[in-house]
């Protein structure tokens, strides 16, 4: 890809995701109708002047749910990748300075971490928790989970980055300067630390995207009557298991496009080589 | 030219016969939702275990469920002695069972006394246990057998289908059957396969033992729409209950293989816990013991809608625990509940509730809200729970909807008892009220909301009890009738259970299986699973 196409894809993503994200935050406004309201006399209508995106089996706006959704979506992954990075930043960044006991046992519990099933774990969770609890509660805990089970990967990254950057010539050089070691760590080594940290989150963002999708095709996501990416994606689990009509219900795939086009925006915006 | 023409018209009918052969062999295949969960026939209570019973169960007395007549099985002959406490059955002659041994008298007694156990806790013993002075198996002689009741009894006949014989002498796990197959491999969690009992009684009009099949293969597909799949690409044979949005998909692709057969007796009903002792808030428990609290919720739910939206019009609004098909126990003095929002805000009015900024509260001011569980993945079932949630919405009550996993689902309702409300569905065997004894008395272990009871704990609970005792001992078909109409009547002014549709029986059947016979009643294909075959490939159209 030439640098100047580079620049016009990073320029598109960068659109795309911030209209995106008004859209999302502005969903009360935008949306022409609740998410949750049934109009029962038009169930499964195709797209029209009343319903851009028509409506889903039980006659619910699937534009407006789609905007609510992507709310959900793209606003609480971010919110779970920054609790990841933060766990994984804490945990490398000990580990990479305690190279002892501490720095061991830092790095075994991340190697326990990326081995634990972790399906099998929010299925337990999910199972454990009260009947009643909302929508919301149940969302923001499952991605609370995933958050603090996906520090274990980037917490290694960012270690290996750390410990590289410590016996690196300008730290050296600093130090010889007389430095002290925890003004060299914080001036130095955690400023040249922040690139890797930042693709860390970034990259997380759309795996936990991805990662909200699945649970909810799973029935572990969001319940009804809220809306995300995922449950709407469930939709499409039913025109594809009879296999026909696939074109003239276009529509039903807005979910999946919106999911494949805003993950490949974060990839181009913010791609997960690191360059320090 | 004219002798051409016979000639050609002959081998035109001898082959036409041919074709209409039955052929023995073949493996029939069919998907079930979940593991059966115990293939004792006697504990049977779950779907998948009740058709594994039935597929390899051998029954004294069988129900035809197209005819809904009973027809001789193991049982040659029965009749009640005048004061209808005895029932003698004549047993068959040179049965065997799928491992060899002889099936005598001896073997009706040892299932008897199994099924009579209280430690077995068997769902299809409680019609036998709730007879006053009980139910004793009495060996005559090696084919003759009488049960013995302590009062005059009726019907009793049509739950032997329900009671399938097992080997008095068999000792190890294999469970030799009598029925048309025997369980040979078990894979937990992905499959079930039954091979052809090479000792199988029954022998068709020609003389061939049945069953045609070799064997069926029980795939355990919990997702319906790979179910669908796998129908279309040709791995299934045969597909029950089939789900409306899935039947009116498959009917525009494959129109030959599907078909309605009608309003069934199967009811998906609502009730919430009433149990006393269950994990609840006290102010909750005071909710679901107001008559009038669910009389409301049941008004406020538009019946109607769930059958059109979610069953795409292939259900009916229920009526109450019998469906309208069942015209022989239908009690056509109650009317359909209808939807009447400011009935059910009066009735929670009168009740202490109040509706404030869109919000209910009791008269404590707690917010009215309960959880509603139903079984995941069963997409029906999520829609009507989405279309009852927006329903009670407008008078105020917050659901919040929590699918659950079959097995998690059946250890809330039937052990933990940690629930607020369910939306389930019960499957009627049988027209006959006798079959739903354990769902109506109160010590009945299936009489959901409030199960086990050691004595009525309500006044009207009782009632049912006394009527449900002249349903199952009175010989005269009129008062049976009427016992069994203010049964009816008491639930609907009561309404334990908050009946929304009556499904209609939806099934699919792949162009090789032959003399399917669908009928509404369970299993709907598969009930004359002895009498099924598979035409080779040449005889079937392509799909």
């Amino acid at each position: 890809m030439t640098a100047a196409l580079e620049r016009r894809a990073r320029l598109a993503s960068a659109a795309f995701l911030a209209t995106l994200a008004i859209a999302a935050l502005a969903a009360d406004w935008v949306a022409p109708y609740q998410p949750e309201e049934q109009f029962r006399e038009t169930i499964a209508a195709a797209p029209s002047s009343r319903f851009w995106l028509g409506t889903d089996d039980l006659g619910r706006d699937r534009f407006s749910r789609l905007i609510h959704a992507t709310r959900i979506s793209l606003l609480i992954a971010p919110a779970a990748a920054l609790l990841s990075v933060v766990l994984a930043a804490s945990a490398g960044i000990a580990a990479a300075t305690r190279t002892g006991l501490i720095g061991n046992l830092l790095m075994g519990a991340a190697d326990i971490t990326l081995s634990l099933p972790w399906l099998l774990l929010l299925l337990t969770v999910r199972s454990l928790l009260p009947l009643d609890v909302t929508p919301w509660a149940s969302l923001t805990l499952t991605f609370a989970l995933l958050g603090a089970i996906g520090w274990a990967g980037p917490a290694r990254v960012i270690r290996a980055a750390i410990r590289e950057l410590l016996v690196s010539d300008f730290v050296i050089s600093a130090r010889g300067r007389g430095l002290s070691k925890s003004r060299v760590f914080l001036c130095h080594v955690l400023p040249s630390a922040r690139p890797v940290v930042a693709a860390q989150f970034w990259s997380a963002v759309p795996v936990f995207v991805l990662a909200e999708a699945n649970l909810s095709f799973l029935g572990l996501g969001v319940t009804e009557p809220a809306a995300s990416w995922g449950t709407m994606l469930k939709e499409m689990e039913t025109v594809l298991a009879v296999g026909g009509n696939l074109l003239n219900q276009y529509w039903v795939f807005a979910p999946a496009a919106l999911v494949f086009v805003s993950v490949l925006c974060l990839t181009i915006l913010f791609p997960s080589r690191i360059s320090t | 030219m004219r002798l051409r023409i016979i000639i050609a018209a002959q081998f035109l009918g001898i082959a036409c016969a041919w074709a209409q052969q039955p052929v023995r062999g073949g493996a029939l295949r069919l998907a079930i939702q979940a593991e059966p969960r115990n293939l004792d026939p006697a504990q049977a209570s779950d779907e998948p275990s009740e058709l594994v019973r039935y597929l390899t169960g051998g029954v004294l007395i069988r129900m035809n469920r197209l005819t809904q007549r009973l027809e001789p099985a193991l049982a040659e002959q029965w009749s009640y002695d005048t004061a209808r406490r005895t029932l003698t059955l004549r047993l068959r002659a040179g049965v065997r069972f799928s491992d060899g041994t002889p099936f005598n008298a001896a073997d009706v007694c040892h299932t008897f006394s199994h099924l009579l156990d209280p430690a077995v806790d068997a769902p299809s013993a409680e019609p036998f246990r709730s007879v006053k002075g009980g139910t004793r198996c009495e060996v005559r002689d090696a084919r003759t057998v009488a049960l013995r009741f302590g009062e005059p009894i009726a019907a009793v006949e049509r739950l032997l289908d329900d009671v399938a014989i097992q080997s008095s002498r068999s000792k190890d796990q294999s469970r030799p059957t009598l029925g048309p197959f025997f369980i040979s491999d078990r894979q937990p969690g992905a499959s079930l396969v039954l091979r052809r009992n090479p000792n199988y009684w029954r022998r068709s009009p020609s003389g061939t033992q049945l069953p045609y099949l070799d064997s069926i293969r029980l795939d355990i597909q919990r997702n319906r729409d790979s179910e669908l799949v796998r129908f279309r690409a040709g791995e299934l044979h045969l597909i029950n209950n089939l789900d409306s949005q899935l039947y009116e998909r498959l009917k525009s692709q494959l129109p030959g293989s599907v078909r309605d057969l009608g309003v069934s007796n199967d009811t998906e009903q609502l009730w919430f816990n009433q149990i006393a002792a269950a994990p609840l808030p006290a102010h909750k428990k005071v909710w679901f013991r107001s008559t009038e609290f669910r009389k409301a919720v049941s008004e406020a739910i538009n019946r109607n809608d769930i059958a059109r939206v979610v069953f795409k019009g292939h259900a009916t609004a229920a009526v109450g625990p019998v469906s309208s098909a069942n015209h022989a126990w239908l009690n056509a003095a109650i009317e359909t509940p209808r939807l009447n929002l400011k009935s059910a805000l009066n009735r929670l009015s009168g009740s202490g509730f109040r509706l404030r900024d869109g919000i209910l509260y009791d008269r404590a001011g707690n917010p009215v809200e309960f959880s509603l569980i139903t079984n995941a993945g069963n997409r029906s079932r999520e829609q009507m729970a989405a279309l009852i949630q927006a329903d009670l919405k407008r008078i105020g009550i917050r659901v919040t909807i929590a699918p659950l996993d079959f097995p998690a689902l059946i250890g809330r309702i039937t052990r933990t008892f940690d629930y607020d409300a369910c939306l389930l569905g019960l499957v009627m065997t049988d027209l006959d009220p006798i079959a739903q004894t354990n769902v109506w008395l109160s010590s009945g272990p299936q009489h959901q909301w409030n199960p086990s009871q050691s004595s009525p704990e309500t006044p009207w609970e009782a009632e049912i009890d006394r009527m449900m005792h002249t349903v199952a001992t009175e010989a005269n078909a009129a008062a049976r009738k009427r016992a069994f109409d203010r049964v009816q009547q008491i639930i609907a002014e009561n309404v334990p259970f908050i009946y929304l549709i009556n499904r209609h029986a939806l099934v699919a059947v792949a162009p090789d299986v032959r003399n399917a016979q669908p009928a509404v009643l369970r299993p709907q294909t598969l009930w004359n699973i002895d009498q099924l075959w598979l035409a080779s490939p040449a005889q079937v159209p392509k799909r």
